[in-house]
Formats: C-alpha cells, sequence, structure tokens
C-alpha cells in the first residue's frame, strides 16, 4: 500500500493552508489508548474519509476535533492557524460542524427552531426564526437540501432529520463538516441522495470528514481516505491509488499470526439449524435479513465481518437475549421459541452456552464477587439451590474455586469482584462458566477482544478442546486471524445477510476483505 | 467498594462524624431562636430513652421506620426508587381496618396473622400498580409512586367520611373489636418480669420488625430471588442474559416492597390506633427512605437508623413540650440530620477518604 508523505493534498504547491491539521494527537480513557499520536491533514474543499473498526477510535479524534473531548497531547491547526478547541462553541467559532451519529435535536421542536436553537440572535424569536428561514430557503436550493421548515423534527424521517443536522452546521456557517456514520441509518436512496449533497457541498467549497466502516462509501465519495486501527493512524491514502480489498486489509489489520494447534475437524450432524431469520430493531431497521445456515457437532463455524453487520443480533437472538422478527431455529429436530417469551435460561437448557461480546454489561456483573459471576445463569440450576428458595452458595464458592484453578484464573480469590480482573481473566470466568457447562452448542463472540497474548492462546485452546469433544461452536469475532486460526469453516456477514461461505484453507485475507466489504469476487470476476 | 478505607470507617465513624456534624448546626440553629442548645439536647436524649415515658414511643415510631426503611432498601437493591412507601402504608391501613371490622376475633394470634397479611396484600397491591405502569408503560416509578401517595390521602379521606365512618362526626372508622387488641410492650415484658412503660404504643410488632429485618438480610443476600434482584440492580443487561425478565423482577421486587411498607400499618393501625384515623403514617414513609439511606441499604444499618430517627421523632416531642420550640423547628432539626447523614455525606467522607489513603500511604 503506497502512504503518501504529504497526503490529501492533491495540489501541495498551492498557497491554501490545509482546512484541518491534527498533530500528534493522543487521548487516553483510563487504560484505554483511544489515540495515539495521531497526525492528519485534510486539505480544503476535499471529502476525506476516515474509516476503521469500531472502537478504532475514529468518533473520540473527531469530538476531540469537535471539542467534546481534550486531547492529552497534541496540536490543531484549522485553516494554518493554530487554534485551541476547548469546547463546541470553540469548534463553531472555528468554522467546525458536526452531524452526530446520534441526531442532537429536539423532538417536538420545529425544523426550524432546532435550526435556530443556541443561535438565536436576540431575545425574541421572530426575527431569527424569518431570517433562518430565507436561510434555510437559499440552501435548499443551493445543496439539494430541502426540508419543510415547520415540520416537526420527531414526526419527519430520519433521512430528513439528518438533513436537519447538516442545515444547523451550514446555518452557523461551518466550512468544515464532520460527519460521523452518517448512513447508519439510512435507506439506499436516502443515502446516495446525502452523497449527492456532499458532493455539492465540496463544490461549494466546504471541506468533509466522513467517518465510517462502509468501505464501498469511500470508494465512492472520497477524495482520501484515512484507516485507523487500534487508536493508532495506519494509513493515510488517495482514494483513487487503492481498494476495497486493501483498505480492508489495513482496517483488520494482520497482527501477529496466530497459529492454534488443531487436528482435522471431525464434523458430525446438524444440530442447529437457522431458517430464514429476520431481527429489526426498535426502529423497524432490518439487522438480520433472512438468514439460514446449519451448525455441525464437531467444528468451529467462524463468523468473520466487520462490526456492526447484524453479528451482534445473531448472537443475542441465538442466546435468547432478544426475540428474532420472523424465522426459525431448530435444535436436535425441534424448534426453538423465538418470541419475547424465550429467555436466555431456557436456552441454557436446551444445551446453548453463551460468551457474550460484551462482557463487562453482559457477561459479568462487575461488582459481583468471583463466586456469584460463576454461578451467573446457572443460579437456579439444583446443585446451587437449597430449600425454601435459598442459594447453596457453599456449592457456589466450591464451584468458583474448582473453575479458577482449571482456568488458570489469577488472583485464585472467589471472594474478589470481578473488576478487579484483568480483562483476559474476566474473559477466563465467563469461558469456564460456559464451557464446563458442556454445552451441545457454545455462541462465543469476541472471545480475545481486550485480551492478552497468554490468555489469547489458552483460551483458543478450550474452544478447540470443545470442539474435539465433538460440540458445535459459533465463533464471531472482528479479527480475521482469529477466525482463520480457529475455524472449520467461514461465513462472511455484511449488512445483515450472509455474504459468502468459504473454508479457511481454500481462501485468504484479501478474499474475506472483499466479502467483509460487501463485495463478491465471484461475481466480480 | 474498592474505596479502599477500612469498613468500620464506612459504616460506623462516617456516620457518626455527620450525625456530630448535624447536632452541631441544629444547635446554632436552636441557639438562633434564642434557646439553651445544651439543655435542647440534653431534653431530646433524655425525652427519647427515658424510662418510664421515653422509650416505649421511641420503639414504637421504630418499629413504623424499620418497615419503611426496609421497603426503600429492597426496592434500591433492584436499583428501584419506591418513594411510595408512605401511601403504601396508608393503603394497608385501610386493608387491616376491613378484615378487623369484618370479625369478631377469638385471640389476638390469629388477628396478628390476619391483620399481617392484609396489611402485606393491601401495600403490595399499592405498589403493584406503578410497578406495572413502569415495566408496561414506561411512567416512571418515582413520580407514580408519589401520585400514589396523594390518591391514598384521598382514598382514605373519602372512605373515613364515607363508607367507613363510625357514628359520630369524627373522620375515623369503628373502634377493633378489643379481642383484637395486640400486647403491648408493658404486656410482653411482664411475663419476664419487667415493669415497662404502661402507656406506651410500642407493641409485638416491634420483634415482627426485627424478625423483617433478618428476612430482609436473607432475601438479599442469601437466596436466589435476592441474587437476581441485585443483579437486575448492578447490571439489567447481565440480568437479562442470565435470563432474568426484567418485567418479572421488578413485580416482583415492588410486591415486596410494597409489603413491607405496608406492614407498618399492623403497628401503628392495629397496633396502635386502633381504628383507622386520618394521617395514620405520619411522615413515615418518607422518613423511611432517609432510614434506608442512613443504614446503607443493609438491614443491620436500617434498624439502628430507625432508632435514631425513633429517637428523634420522641426527643423532638419532648423539645416542643417541654422547651416551647415549635413544631417547626423540630423538623428543621430532623431534617438537618437527614441532610448531613444523606445528602450531605460527601462533606465527611472525602476528608475521611484522604486521611485514610494518606495514612496508607505513610505506612507504606
Amino acid at each position: 500500500m503506497t502512504v503518501t508523505e504529504n497526503p490529501g493534498q492533491p495540489n501541495a504547491a498551492a498557497p491554501t493552508p490545509p482546512a484541518i491539521e491534527l498533530i500528534g494527537i493522543s487521548k487516553a480513557f483510563g487504560p484505554v489508548q483511544a489515540n495515539k499520536d495521531i497526525t492528519m491533514t485534510v486539505a480544503k474543499g476535499a471529502i476525506h474519509g476516515i474509516v476503521g473498526e469500531n472502537g478504532a477510535g475514529k468518533s473520540t479524534l473527531m469530538s476531540i476535533l469537535y471539542g467534546f473531548y481534550k486531547a492529552d497531547s497534541g496540536r490543531v491547526k484549522i485553516n494554518g492557524v493554530e487554534t485551541e478547541i476547548t469546547d463546541s462553541h470553540a469548534a463553531i467559532a472555528a468554522g467546525i460542524g458536526m452531524v452526530h451519529q446520534h441526531f442532537m435535536l429536539v423532538d417536538t421542536f420545529t425544523v426550524l427552531e432546532n435550526v435556530i436553537l443556541g443561535a438565536e440572535d436576540g431575545p425574541m424569536l421572530k426575527p431569527s426564526l424569518a431570517k433562518a428561514r430565507k436561510e434555510l430557503q437559499r440552501l435548499a436550493n443551493e445543496y439539494e437540501l430541502d426540508v419543510d421548515p415547520d415540520a416537526i423534527v420527531g414526526e419527519i424521517s430520519v433521512g430528513f432529520q439528518q438533513r436537519v443536522e447538516i442545515l444547523k452546521a451550514l446555518y452557523r456557517q461551518a466550512e468544515i463538516l464532520i460527519l460521523d456514520e452518517p448512513t447508519g441509518v439510512l435507506t439506499p436512496a436516502e443515502a446516495d441522495h446525502l452523497f449527492r449533497i456532499l458532493k455539492n457541498l465540496k463544490e461549494q467549497g466546504k471541506t468533509i470528514v466522513l467517518i465510517t466502516h462502509k468501505l464501498r462509501e469511500i470508494m465512492d465519495v472520497t477524495d482520501t481516505v484515512s484507516v485507523m486501527r487500534r487508536g493508532e493512524m495506519t494509513a493515510t491514502i488517495e482514494t483513487a491509488t487503492t481498494s476495497p480489498s486493501k483498505l480492508a486489509e489495513a482496517m483488520v489489520g494482520r497482527s501477529v499470526i496466530m497459529e492454534v494447534e488443531k487436528a482435522p475437524a471431525t464434523v458430525g450432524e446438524t444440530v442447529m439449524e437457522i431458517k430464514n431469520l429476520v431481527v429489526k430493531d426498535g426502529q423497524g431497521v432490518e439487522r438480520l435479513k433472512n438468514i439460514s445456515f446449519s451448525l455441525k457437532r464437531g467444528e468451529v463455524l467462524g463468523i468473520a465481518g466487520v462490526a456492526g453487520n447484524g453479528q451482534t443480533e445473531l448472537l443475542e437472538v441465538l442466546g435468547g437475549i432478544r426475540p428474532a422478527t420472523s424465522g426459525e431455529v431448530i435444535m436436535k429436530g425441534d424448534s426453538i421459541d423465538l418470541t419475547i417469551k424465550a429467555n436466555a435460561q431456557k436456552r441454557r437448557h436446551r444445551g446453548i452456552g453463551h460468551v457474550p461480546e460484551d462482557r463487562h454489561a453482559r457477561g459479568l456483573v462487575m461488582s459481583f464477587k468471583t463466586w456469584e459471576n460463576t454461578a451467573l445463569g446457572y443460579h437456579n440450576e439444583p446443585e446451587f439451590s437449597k430449600k425454601f428458595g435459598m442459594a447453596n452458595q457453599k456449592a457456589m464458592l466450591a464451584d468458583a474455586q474448582g473453575k479458577m484453578e482449571r482456568f488458570d484464573i489469577r488472583p485464585p480469590n472467589p471472594q474478589l469482584v470481578a473488576s478487579s480482573f484483568s480483562g483476559g481473566n474476566q474473559q477466563k470466568i465467563v469461558l469456564a462458566r460456559e464451557i464446563e457447562r458442556n454445552p451441545e452448542v457454545l455462541l462465543i463472540g469476541q472471545p480475545t477482544r481486550g485480551v492478552d497474548i497468554g490468555a489469547i492462546e489458552f483460551i483458543h485452546q478450550q474452544i478447540v478442546k470443545l470442539r474435539d469433544a465433538g460440540k458445535a461452536i459459533l465463533l464471531i469475532s472482528v479479527e480475521l486471524d482469529e477466525i482463520q486460526a480457529l475455524s472449520d469453516r467461514i461465513l462472511v456477514m455484511f449488512d445483515g445477510i450472509i455474504q459468502g461461505e468459504r473454508l479457511p484453507e481454500n481462501t485468504d485475507k484479501n478474499e474475506l476483505g472483499l466479502l467483509m466489504a460487501g463485495v463478491d469476487p465471484e461475481a466480480e470476476a | 467498594m474498592n474505596t479502599g478505607i477500612p469498613k468500620w470507617v464506612d459504616v460506623i465513624l462516617i456516620p457518626l462524624l455527620s450525625l456530630i456534624l448535624a447536632f452541631v448546626v441544629s444547635g446554632l440553629v436552636v441557639l438562633s431562636i434564642g434557646k439553651d442548645p445544651i439543655q435542647a439536647i440534653k431534653l431530646m436524649v433524655y425525652g427519647a430513652f427515658r424510662l418510664n415515658d421515653g422509650i416505649g414511643p421511641t420503639l414504637y415510631y421504630t418499629t413504623s421506620f424499620i418497615f419503611t426503611g426496609l421497603a426503600v432498601a429492597v426496592a434500591f437493591h433492584a436499583k428501584l426508587f419506591n418513594i411510595g412507601g408512605e401511601g403504601q402504608a396508608a393503603i394497608a391501613g385501610v386493608g387491616v381496618t376491613l378484615v378487623m371490622l369484618a370479625f369478631d376475633w377469638p385471640h389476638w394470634t390469629i388477628a396478628l396473622l390476619v391483620g399481617t397479611l392484609a396489611a402485606a396484600a393491601f401495600g403490595a397491591a399499592w405498589a403493584a400498580v406503578p410497578a406495572y405502569l413502569q415495566v408496561k408503560r414506561g411512567s416512571h416509578i418515582v413520580i407514580t409512586t408519589i401520585m400514589f401517595n396523594l390518591i391514598a390521602g384521598s382514598v382514605i379521606a373519602y372512605l373515613l367520611v364515607g363508607p367507613l365512618q363510625a357514628n359520630g362526626s369524627l373522620p375515623e372508622s369503628s373502634r377493633f373489636p378489643s379481642a383484637a387488641a395486640l400486647p403491648t410492650l408493658h404486656d410482653i415484658l411482664g411475663v419476664v418480669g419487667i415493669n415497662f412503660d404502661r402507656f406506651s404504643d410500642a407493641n409485638i410488632t416491634f420483634f415482627m420488625a426485627l424478625l423483617a429485618a433478618v428476612g430482609v438480610w436473607l432475601l438479599i443476600w442469601k437466596s436466589r430471588l435476592g441474587y437476581e434482584i441485585r443483579m437486575f440492580g448492578e447490571s439489567d443487561k447481565a440480568a437479562v442474559y442470565a435470563g432474568i425478565s426484567p418485567v418479572k423482577i421488578t413485580m416482583i421486587v415492588m410486591l415486596i416492597s410494597g409489603a413491607l411498607a405496608g406492614l407498618m400499618a399492623v403497628n401503628t393501625v392495629q397496633g396502635q390506633a386502633e381504628r383507622l384515623v386520618l394521617g395514620a403514617v405520619e411522615g413515615a414513609g418518607f422518613i423511611g427512605i432517609a432510614v434506608a439511606l442512613m443504614g446503607r441499604n443493609h438491614p443491620v444499618g436500617i434498624v439502628l437508623a430507625a432508632f435514631l430517627f425513633g429517637a428523634l421523632t420522641q426527643g423532638g416531642v419532648e423539645l416542643q413540650f417541654e422547651m416551647q420550640i415549635p413544631a417547626q423547628m423540630v423538623i428543621v432539626i430532623q431534617a438537618l440530620i437527614i441532610m448531613f447523614t444523606g445528602s450531605l455525606e460527601n462533606l465527611v467522607r472525602m476528608p475521611v477518604e484522604r486521611l485514610f489513603t494518606r495514612m496508607k500511604k505513610r505506612a507504606a
């Protein structure tokens, strides 16, 4: 991949200074380094993309630029002038506008009222409203940004709400516009319209920063693109010189090659069959669009994909946390209740174990002691129960003690609360609990996220051991290396569908990266 | 807790310092209206603990506060704020009245049992509606329980000038049959030869309150339901992952909480007034919030805090009576104590914590 020395400046000789210069920006949240020494330049009048997985630090970086967070170190130059952005007022004064992923609008106000909110000219509203009405008219004509100024914001579609956000920024005379995952909530048609608007804005000399993890959008609209991975900026390139597969590779990265020692799988009969699964979220957006696959005894089925393409929903539906909209899941001949009445405890009784993606919020109660956490979800099982609804705390304690020894959880003190363990040991607590129940099907989400190298190896061995015992494992991970190292079969998810199925020995990162970006290499070839 | 301070500092020293601070400021308040603060404190302590006619009323108030304090604490372990103890206790009083007036009671033991069940059931029912509204409609439980306090007050006012009013002009119900009267502490302690205050209202429900405290301890820290309640309170996401239904657990917790608040009616309506009167709860539902706060939502702490507030209430009565300190001033003093031990707790906690971390560092 070519990394230009002076990126994002098509005509570096021109005297115009770049619109944005970030120099050596670092930001840590506690022990998590969200941004590490980031330097980035965006030319005036360019559309600049920032890609990276969830948690790569894109939003943090832009929040620093918009004054939401204060960087621990580093400098910001706007139009060549060193600017200290202490809060969003300072950002607006410097001509920066931001369209957040979650809109910052008052639902019960009209479009016009939302636009002037915080930018009223005086104590009386009328003159401001009149001025804004005229201005909106002008902007609508100029940029295809038409919205009914008198509509109530809560009653218009998300696409229109987003336009209101853009109008708000333009009304405040923003010259630089930051959009954070703008298409996440849009239909394809709305997204196309948005991109037309962005191109119009660019023609008028505005500078646009587009944060996304959808590579197609980057290829379609940006001039230059920066790739972020784990808080670092790994590359800044001209979009024309790259391809989705190269970007995907840069996003997912080539970390240490992970080799897991494992014998060839002895795959048995089908344990679980997923048929036409559809899941809609609270806003009615389809997160899973008619997914079908089957899971067999003795195999690790890996699901690759950039985070946010439906993997979480799949795991939660199978784990009994979230109901399905339609579809069927059959386990050993019997169909599983996917309605709201189902719960995770019933799934456990069916022999489904679940290591959730988010161990902090779901897999563990951080303020609970280890012995309370190792019983989580199984606390009503006979061995943990006593008469009159009492808990058998002695049994729980003894069980925790054994698990801590067998899984080498350190320090091996079951009275310690979960938050006092390292990420790797926390994950081992969850794994010990789920694996030792000997489930028929184990659902695992991001098994090694935030886990140190030593623990990663141990966790991988445990997964392989369970597979060799003839159990079925559904592995969801955004780490491509992990998927390749562990899986006996790989499904790639993109935008709520299964984009492709591959065998690990017959594919490579390149091909998987393309599938993850929503491109079917076979169709294109 | 990861604060790194010894436990005794957390549960004893900090509340004690807060209390002393509250008394100092209260003394200034007493001084400002031209009374002698030292005499006032002496009188309060004496009035609350005097053997012949002080400790009795103190224990009577303590009983009510233990129930309402436990009610708040149980809900709080699920991170639900039941501000409706006042209304739940009031409606429980109606339940007690209905069953007491319905039968000729052969013996007080049966009357106590049935009265307890009625109080718990009515209190729970009154808490169930806000709980249901929260889980099904998303109406915030703090708001709805407060509103239900007002509704309960009006319902009782109506009942006492209407269907439940006894012959005569007072807004109160008929007197319960005398066989339903509960034994007082004087009766009970007389059996073992202790001559306890004959005129005090303290009765057998005091022991029920202590039992309830033990029960809540078992429930929260030893039972599987308590485990689920605490889990839901700490992390609702983890609770769903563990297979716990937020709807079910919210309903159960609020039913238990309402029942506990309701039990207070056994003490006041059945044990003391022996009829339903207006304003029988007298703010005990709200004091329960302060009691739970000060008692750190732990039954032992709640019993101690309830005893303190019982003493304050009784001592306050004494202040009005002996020193002509107006009732409003007494409320000011009680409020100061609630403020210092509850919301201003960090005032004391932060310097103490800093002191201890510094001492630790020096030792290390």
